[in-house]
């Protein structure tokens, strides 16, 4: 059991249905082609446990058993069958249900073993005594990915008031089955540190499955060893970089572009947190020093053009690099059209709306009320203008942006009274990961604007394919976990923090109406909410790791990685002006910023004289000097390659 | 210094008509209704009335016109000061200069807003009368401009005939500049001052302003080329602004270590900027990205030309102008994006303008007329003439993108952008391509490329031309209508442009000392047949006569109205409001013992924090510890639980429905 995490890494000690999708080896799922089916997925077909079976009996072992890794050997051998002998024997079958995926929907039972998707179909042929639960036509949907939640995330040295623990219920609650947190270390960190911690505190509290992407908050070389072990050996594809809070974690371009060419090279998904740092600091001292203090300062030191020049710059690195970018919270209609156009470009990036940006607007900083107004403060900030929730939600509905995220990173209102004095000392973020399924239901498809499947691409089948977890997570496939959600699509439901699962005291959807809930919520194959009670338990999430290269993402920048070829010309043998080899002006080297008033020789004084000199007396003395004369012509003098015609 | 720059700031007094034409005083030329109204009574035929003409206006003539002779301020003091002429007297005085007094006759005017067939008539200089049949004294030399345009001289607002590049000089100085700008019908440059960081801008700007005045055969402005900004620039900035007549400041955004801004820095500036009244220029292009693609592919072993056009992609440029758009709006100034290589960073410009934005964009002769497939030559002299950043675009479709932007004004002005440097010097960078010096010719073909291009093309009239070539950039930099427009008061900066001779470009015959020419071949409909410069014929029957030194230095007002009037009223509105509100007395989370994880300030960039053990072990406890036992010791320790309730308890303001 001790080398249960080693395990992780080898592919053959995975059952075989699990080792070939997921996996990039030669016999990867390319050559279905990233929309087509999972082969055989809709077939009725009976069971053939024939098929697993063969050597591979106790194979399961290593996956539900992950958590155990960090107890130690004896210890976990116990409690790992005891929670075996509690979990494992669930048997479902799903009866009546129309299955929606991100590219058909269907009408088929689902058959549910060991927290796998073992047959869908219809007339499926079961074992006797399996719990059948009744669904009457309601939609069968893969479980909801959160792809960026802040569960941990420490601020000034206060955790957020929902924890891996509460997190994770209220993401059950909301029919979202896995969440990928966000691993932030300090600059200085050790980013392998702060991932063990995330994940040893992820792995005693969190209910659903959960991955982790890891922000770099500097760049230089020990993050580059960290980065290659975290990819190659811990299952982390996907990496968050800053170009805001400056002094921080902001990285200079210079920096950005090394970070891309390397993420690249190890086939990371590269986050981006797309602001311009150095403007809002600038934007924040101008607000402070003209006596706004307040939460609506927030929002005006980050205009919604900050936002959008940041994406555009990301995705021009993106593009010089040729490395996929993936923008994490699209907050304003300019953003999200920059990304857009860049689409249309054949750019890989992609985009991430929040549940906030599409259910709520900025015009909330305003309030009169200083805990609500700061409740809001989220970077980049909630646009004012109240059509962007509108015009996000017709992006999303067309495929222009991709996921929808929560940003879920919950502080109270005692917490975010930090900032009481000044709006730059507020800790950011927002809830969302209980409603965001819900919205994008209540917005987009109830509205007409979106179908179904395009619910679930959004919501879940999109994130799998790009972190790399599809079809284990994103489909109901056979083979596929167990992660499913029974949606209601006419249940009716109002927002109130008195009825959530989050801890935090304040909803900023409060009032809100939200057509469109979860019935029912599978997770691994047990039911873990029904009619509105949550059954879990803590600590049952596992860590999914994830492989590098993931092709929805990749598959493009591989065939466009084609080299650039120098001309090849003769050398050039003409005339080259002799240039000292000394410069008169040093130019400064990178890292010395040199005091502005350090006096340099004035470069105006002889501007009619030519920068060199020979030393000893000259044949030319008598003539006045003057730039441009001074050629070196070759031995052998000028050849046919210089000619000018 | 003193003495000159006591010259500047007398103009207001010295001149009652210079004065009001385009000036930022209390009776500026606003009350004509815009900036595409025209001249109070432009248009009128009249006879000549020099009573309307006050004393005063004749002293400041002719202290103008003896600035040919010498050297800049000095004269322009010992003028007001010294040469006064009753009124009525002027003739006799000035019949002595030879060509001073001209007759432009039959042909049409052209200004950017309307023509007409009038007869121009010019003395001292200045074009003292247009109409028909004008009553002019006898003796008076004729130019005949039958079938042909009598424009505005070109003004070309970006040059760079001084500046040097990795300790090589131009080889094109003030002298054949100029000339060869003459002899393609422009008559002012604008050229740029490059100050090498950590040198004084008024010392760099004298020694440019002399050396141009003692070399240049047309008036010149200058822009000044910040290379490292810093504060203590401010005081420099504003006596340049306020006495020097320098309106316009550019900043790089490339070349990275070397003079690239950063973000903050731009920001900084361009707030200055605006207070002064001035304009922020960018060259606009990445550095950051730059300087990695460089290293990229010289460690790919691409040393040749077209190395450069791979490093600077056209991605960059857009992102610049794009980030440099950003900033100006921030700081609420307006922007002039020298340089515009490519669609899709003049698209960024156009789409900005649409929304906006105080932004302007410049198109420079190369990337009108010719594109970047010659970086791929096999003659490495060939490639290499054609090195210059932004690159010329290798998309062959965008000369012709870029003039539907300028005829459609989402592009306003042309220039060329001249810096010329010979093969020999070109070669310095025969093995790597990041030390060839940048430049490109053009400061002749300019204006003959835009009429072939976009006028005989069918794209833009004639009137289009006149003020893309001379009028937008003399509006924007304040010297309207000094120079760009034929009107009465105005320079003699007067082109005969022949809309139906063509010529073709060719080293071997342009007026350059440069042996290439990356325009080599190329025909162009439209040539001047005569250029005038300060009253002056300078090329007539193809031959050049130009004096050395005879060009003035033109200065520039702050706050120029095309620019400004915008700018101003946005200063007034932007003012954000906090929003009162009472103040919080709820409970705050208690920080004291934060100490372990310091909030970083917003200026220091200090070293990466030492690893801070506390910040990920823990985290489930809370932030901060009592000392000694507590009552609540058996109950396990969460964060956000603890809080400092305020003595009074919650009250009214904080409660969450």
């Amino acid at each position: 059991m001790s080398d249960c995490r080693r395990q992780w890494n080898r592919e053959d000690e995975l059952p075989v249905y699990l080792a070939g999708p997921i996996s990039t080896g030669p016999n990867q799922r390319k050559s279905f082609g990233m929309f087509s089916s999972v082969e055989g997925a809709f077939e009725s077909k009976t069971i053939d446990f024939d098929n697993y079976a063969v050597g591979r009996k106790g194979s399961r072992t290593p996956r539900s058993g992950s958590r155990e890794r960090v107890l130690d050997a004896e210890g976990g051998a116990e409690r790992s069958a005891g929670r075996r002998g509690h979990r494992n024997p669930e048997r479902l079958l799903i009866k009546g249900g129309r299955v929606v995926n991100d590219d058909q929907s269907f009408f088929a039972d689902v058959y549910i073993e060991d927290g796998l998707i073992k047959q869908v179909g219809e007339n499926l042929v079961v074992p006797g005594g399996v719990k059948v639960i009744e669904v009457n036509g309601h939609m069968v949907i893969p479980g909801g990915i959160d792809v960026n939640t802040c569960l941990m995330k420490p601020y000034l040295g206060t955790n957020p008031v929902d924890d891996f623990l509460q997190g994770t219920k209220a993401a059950l609650a909301g029919g979202t089955t896995m969440i990928i947190d966000h691993v932030t270390p300090q600059p200085g960190d050790s980013l392998l540190d702060a991932f063990e911690c995330w994940q040893e505190a992820a792995d005693k509290k969190a209910c659903c499955d959960y991955s982790l992407h890891v922000d770099i908050p500097q760049w230089n070389e020990t993050v580059k060893d960290e980065l290659e072990l975290l990819v190659h050996e811990k299952g982390i594809n996907s990496f968050q970089v800053y170009m805001a809070y400056k002094d921080v974690y902001q990285m200079s371009d210079s920096e950005l572009y090394e970070a891309f060419s390397f993420l690249k090279q190890l086939g990371a998904v590269v986050l981006v947190h797309a602001e311009n740092g150095d403007l809002i600091a600038q934007e924040q001292r101008k607000i402070l020093g003209m006596g706004i203090t307040g939460p609506e300062g927030h929002p005006l030191s980050r205009p919604e053009e900050l936002e959008a020049e940041a994406v555009f710059r990301a995705i021009t690195l993106g593009n010089r690099v040729n490395c996929p970018v993936y923008i994490t919270k699209v907050m304003s209609k300019s953003a999200a059209d920059t990304i857009t156009q860049a689409r249309r470009k054949g750019s890989v990036v992609f985009g991430e709306p929040i549940t906030a940006s599409l259910a709520t607007d900025g015009s909330h900083y305003w309030s009169k009320n200083w805990a609500k107004a700061a409740a809001y403060v989220t970077s980049p900030p909630l646009s004012p203008d109240p059509t962007t929730p509108d015009h996000l939600h017709t992006l999303l509905a067309c495929g222009d942006l991709q996921v929808v995220g929560s940003a879920h990173c919950t502080y109270s209102t005692s917490q975010k009274a930090i900032g009481k004095d000044d709006f730059t000392l507020i800790p950011e973020g927002t809830n969302g990961v209980e409603e965001r399924m819900g919205f994008v239901w209540d917005k987009a498809v109830a509205m007409g604007k979106m179908d179904e499947n395009q619910f679930v691409a959004v919501t879940s089948t999109n994130a799998a394919k790009i972190f790399n977890l599809y079809p284990r997570k994103g489909r109901i496939a056979v083979g596929s976990d167990a992660d499913i959600v029974i949606w209601d699509p006419n249940s009716v439901k109002t927002i109130s923090a008195k009825n959530q699962q989050s801890a935090s005291e304040y909803n900023i959807f409060e009032g809100l109406e939200c057509r469109g809930g979860p019935v029912l919520v599978l997770s691994q194959g047990q039911v873990v909410y029904e009619e509105g009670k949550l059954q879990v338990q803590q600590g049952t999430g596992r860590f999914i790791p994830r492989k590098h290269f993931p092709d929805h993402a990749y598959q493009r920048v591989m065939f466009r990685n084609q080299g650039k070829e120098a001309v090849t010309r003769g050398m050039y043998d003409g005339p080259v002006y002799d240039v000292v080899p000394t410069p008169k002006y040093i130019t400064p080297a990178p890292s010395a910023k040199s005091s502005p008033t350090s006096h340099q020789p004035p470069p105006i004084r002889n501007l009619h004289q030519s920068n060199f000199s020979l030393s000893g007396a000259q044949t030319d003395d008598n003539v006045p000097r003057r730039s441009g004369h001074r050629i070196v012509g070759p031995p052998g003098g000028r050849s046919n390659i210089t000619s000018l015609g | 210094g003193a003495q000159s720059k006591k010259g500047c700031s007398q103009e207001d007094d010295c001149s009652s008509l210079l004065s009001r034409l385009g000036s930022d005083s209390p009776r500026p030329r606003m009350k004509y209704g815009g900036m595409f109204c025209s001249v109070e009574g432009a248009f009128e035929n009249k006879t000549l009335n020099f009573e309307s003409f006050s004393p005063q206006t004749q002293r400041r003539r002719a202290a103008r016109t003896h600035s040919d002779h010498y050297d800049g301020g000095d004269v322009l003091r010992v003028g007001g000061q010294t040469v006064v002429f009753p009124s009525g007297h002027t003739r006799e005085n000035y019949s002595k200069r030879e060509g001073d007094r001209l007759i432009i006759k039959g042909g049409k005017v052209v200004n950017d807003d309307q023509s007409f067939y009038a007869d121009v008539y010019v003395e001292d200089g200045t074009i003292k009368q247009i109409g028909e049949n004008l009553i002019v004294p006898s003796g008076v030399k004729t130019v005949d401009a039958y079938g042909q345009l009598v424009i505005p001289g070109g003004v070309d607002a970006n040059t760079n005939l001084l500046t040097p590049q990795k300790g090589l000089n131009p080889t094109d100085d003030f002298y054949q500049g100029t000339r060869a700008a003459l002899s393609g019908g422009t008559t002012t440059i604008m050229d740029h001052v490059l100050v090498e960081p950590g040198t004084s801008l008024l010392s760099a700007f004298d020694q440019w302003r002399e050396t141009a005045e003692q070399r240049a055969c047309c008036d010149f402005c200058l822009h000044l080329d910040v290379t490292r900004w810093h504060e203590g620039l401010y005081e420099e900035l504003e006596t340049l602004v306020k006495d020097k007549g320098v309106n316009s400041f550019l900043f790089f955004m490339t070349f990275k270590d070397k003079y690239q801004s950063s973000d903050s820095q731009l920001y900084e500036a361009f707030g200055v900027l605006r207070d002064l009244g001035a304009i922020a220029q960018v060259h606009a292009e990445n550095g950051d990205i730059i300087d990695e693609e460089q290293k990229k592919l010289l460690c790919l072993g691409i040393t040749g030309p077209e190395g450069h056009v791979l490093s600077h992609p056209e991605e960059v440029e857009t992102e610049a102008v794009y980030r440099a758009i950003t900033i100006a709006k921030q700081a609420n100034c307006p922007l002039y994006v020298t340089k515009v290589m490519s669609k899709s960073a003049a698209d960024v410009i156009a789409k900005a303008r649409k929304k906006g934005i105080v932004v302007y964009g410049e198109p420079i002769t190369a990337g009108l007329a010719t594109d970047g497939s010659h970086y791929w030559s096999k003659d490495w002299a060939t490639a290499a003439a054609f090195v210059m950043s932004p690159p010329i675009n290798p998309d062959p479709s965008t000369p012709l993108y870029l003039t539907s932007l300028l005829a459609c004004g989402d592009l306003q002005v042309t220039s060329s952008a001249h810096a010329s440097f010979s093969t020999a010097q070109k070669a310095v960078g025969k093995d790597d391509f990041t030390l060839i010096p940048e430049g490109t010719n053009g400061i002749e073909e300019r204006m003959s490329v835009v009429w072939d291009r976009a006028v005989s093309t069918g794209k833009m009239d004639e009137n289009e031309f006149v003020a893309v070539t001379s009028t937008n950039a003399a509006k924007l930099f304040n010297i309207y209508p000094r120079k760009g427009r034929i009107a009465v008061g105005s320079d003699a900066d007067v082109v005969i442009w022949n809309p139906k001779e063509t010529q073709t470009v060719s080293a071997k015959t342009h007026n350059l000392t440069l042996e290439v020419n990356i325009l080599e071949g190329l025909e162009f409909r439209g040539v001047p047949s005569v250029v005038i410069s300060g009253g002056r014929v300078v090329l007539e029957d193809g031959k050049l006569n130009v004096t050395e030194g005879s060009g003035r230095f033109v200065p520039r007002k702050a706050f120029p109205d095309m620019v400004y009037k915008r700018i101003r009223a946005r200063s007034k509105m932007a003012e954000a409001r906090g929003v009162p509100r009472g103040n919080y007395d709820g409970p705050v989370h208690d920080v004291i013992s934060m100490t372990k994880s310091i909030p970083p300030t917003p200026t220091t960039r200090g070293p990466p924090c030492p690893k801070t053990q506390t910040c990920l072990r823990n985290l489930h406890q809370s932030g901060f510890t009592l000392a000694g036992a507590q009552v609540d010791d058996h109950i396990p320790r969460r964060s956000t639980q603890r809080i400092v309730a305020p003595p009074g308890g919650r009250s009214n303001i904080t409660s969450l429905s």
